[in-house]
């Protein structure tokens, strides 16, 4: 795995080890692998649950902006998106 | 389990649910974690005392839930328990030797929605693995893990090290990259049960330990961000005590084969003891009302030099199994904590175990895990 760059055109879906959902008990959306549970905070969430594999990072943000308008989030989208590519969360959908 | 940015609203929740579906396992591995006296508890909980379980401990927030033994795959139903865990939103992890496994299950498994298969090997070549295990297995778990990777689940392997096959350390992380595993367990033996009973014929020395944490230490490097490797010390030849079950009652939830609730696999062995079993109580009592389950719960058990220690949050006074053993008194510090007053015997009975060289300890017999020589241990068993 190398360092992605992340770019409007980056389409990220979730890697094959976890799995995504929300969490009753918790209140919050999680991550779950073998034998590990990561918890995310609410704007996380936000942004964990458009990535379908199909949208790239600039509908991510776009998607974002009209949910919650007058944010500025762009920045803080590329900011978590670069932590879940280094946590192995996140891979990239091939281009072409 | 690890926790990102834990929250006081988490304590208490069974998190992590371990099944133990049976205690019948076609292997015998000398250092089982299974109880010595497991041909006691014969009647074993059926499919729909199963599912409740399952239902019961989801909706206390069980996430994680681990289908293990014994053998789970000599349990025919494995296929509908796997598929109800799935409906319920578990992350399931079935843990097997590959022993009773086939193309037809790992793809019906595959369809029921199980997420990861975790396979043991007990060494990399296949006379020590054999021997090991008590069975003929080598070739069938190398398939079997090939076919774990063919139906793309994370690859996930455990191969228990001891002094038996620690000096095969790199042979043995080799065969986990030639089966193109994403994540490997190398776990120290841990002394209870069988393997305390063995435990002359398993605790490697610091020499063997020195040199097998040196080589995987470079192969974590080698393999980073292809293969995690996780390695496990035995604890005997630490200072500081694990947090043993992440605190009696916090996280985990072991339901045994008969429907035994119990805080961790291995605390049947502890005297004095009525564990609640889910034939007769729910488990919202279990958890959070049984005395069994609060015994040790924070810290007002605790004695010094616990007590006062600034590390009580850290390692909540460590194993209570492993003070039991050792000083008779469960409520005691695990003696693996050099504040102990018993630390000093721990470090010269580990002395006196690895004094014999490896020709003397291979010379002698391992004591297998298998039905007659659990018979022969447990005391009033009619055979």
């Amino acid at each position: 795995m190398t360092d992605p760059l992340i770019t409007a055109d980056t389409v990220p879906r979730i890697a094959p080890l976890f799995r995504f959902q929300w969490e009753e008990a918790q209140n919050c959306h999680v991550l779950l692998y073998p034998e590990g549970m990561v918890r995310l905070s609410g704007s996380a969430g936000e942004i964990m649950r458009r990535i379908d594999g199909k949208t790239p990072v600039a509908g991510l943000v776009a998607d974002l902006s009209a949910a919650f308008p007058g944010a500025d989030l762009e920045q803080d989208v590329y900011k978590f998106l670069e932590a879940a590519y280094g946590h192995g969360w996140l891979r990239s959908v091939a281009a072409g | 389990m690890v926790m990102a940015g834990s929250a006081p609203s988490l304590q208490g929740k069974p998190l992590w649910l371990l099944a133990e579906l049976t205690y019948r396992c076609p292997l015998q591995c000398p250092y089982c974690s299974n109880p010595v006296e497991y041909t006691r508890y014969k009647d074993e909980l059926d499919t729909d005392q199963w599912i409740s379980v399952l239902r019961q401990a989801r909706k206390l927030g069980a996430a994680q839930l681990g289908f293990s033994g014994g053998e789970p795959l000599v349990r025919q139903d494995l296929e509908i328990l796997i598929a109800e865990a799935r409906r319920l939103g578990y992350y399931t992890n079935l843990i097997t030797s590959g022993v009773g496994m086939d193309e037809a299950r790992v793809a019906a498994f595959k369809e029921a929605g199980l997420d990861h298969i975790q396979i043991s090997f007990q060494a990399s070549d296949e006379e020590l693995n054999n021997y090991l295990g008590g069975t003929d297995s080598f070739a069938h778990k190398y398939e079997m893990a090939r076919m774990v990777k063919k139906y793309d689940y994370p690859m996930v392997l455990n191969i228990v090290i001891h002094r038996q096959n620690i000096d095969q350390i790199e042979d043995i992380i080799r065969m986990t990259v030639d089966l193109d595993a994403d994540y490997v367990e190398l776990a120290s033996t841990q002394y209870y049960g069988w393997s305390k009973l063995n435990a002359e014929l398993l605790l490697p020395t610091r020499e063997q330990l020195a040199r097998a944490e040196r080589i995987a230490h470079e192969y974590q490097d080698r393999m980073k961000g292809r293969m995690k490797i996780l390695y496990v010390v035995p604890d005997y030849y630490e200072t500081r005590p694990k947090a043993c079950m992440n605190g009696w009652g916090a996280v985990f939830l072991t339901i045994a084969p008969d429907g035994a609730a119990l805080p961790c696999h291995a605390a049947r062995q502890l005297p004095g003891f009525d564990f609640p079993n889910v034939k007769d109580h729910a488990i919202d009592w279990i958890w959070h009302e049984s005395p069994a389950f609060s015994r040790y719960r924070g810290f007002d058990w605790m004695q010094e030099p616990c007590r006062s220690c600034p590390d009580k949050t850290k390692d909540f006074g460590g194993c209570r199994c492993q003070a039991f053993m050792m000083t008779g008194d469960a409520t005691n510090a695990d003696p693996v904590c050099d504040k102990s007053s018993h630390h000093a015997q721990l470090v010269a009975e580990v002395d006196r175990m690895t004094a014999q060289p490896i020709e003397a300890v291979r010379a002698r017999p391992l004591l297998f895990r298998n039905p007659k020589n659990s018979r022969a241990l447990t005391p009033n068993e009619k055979a």
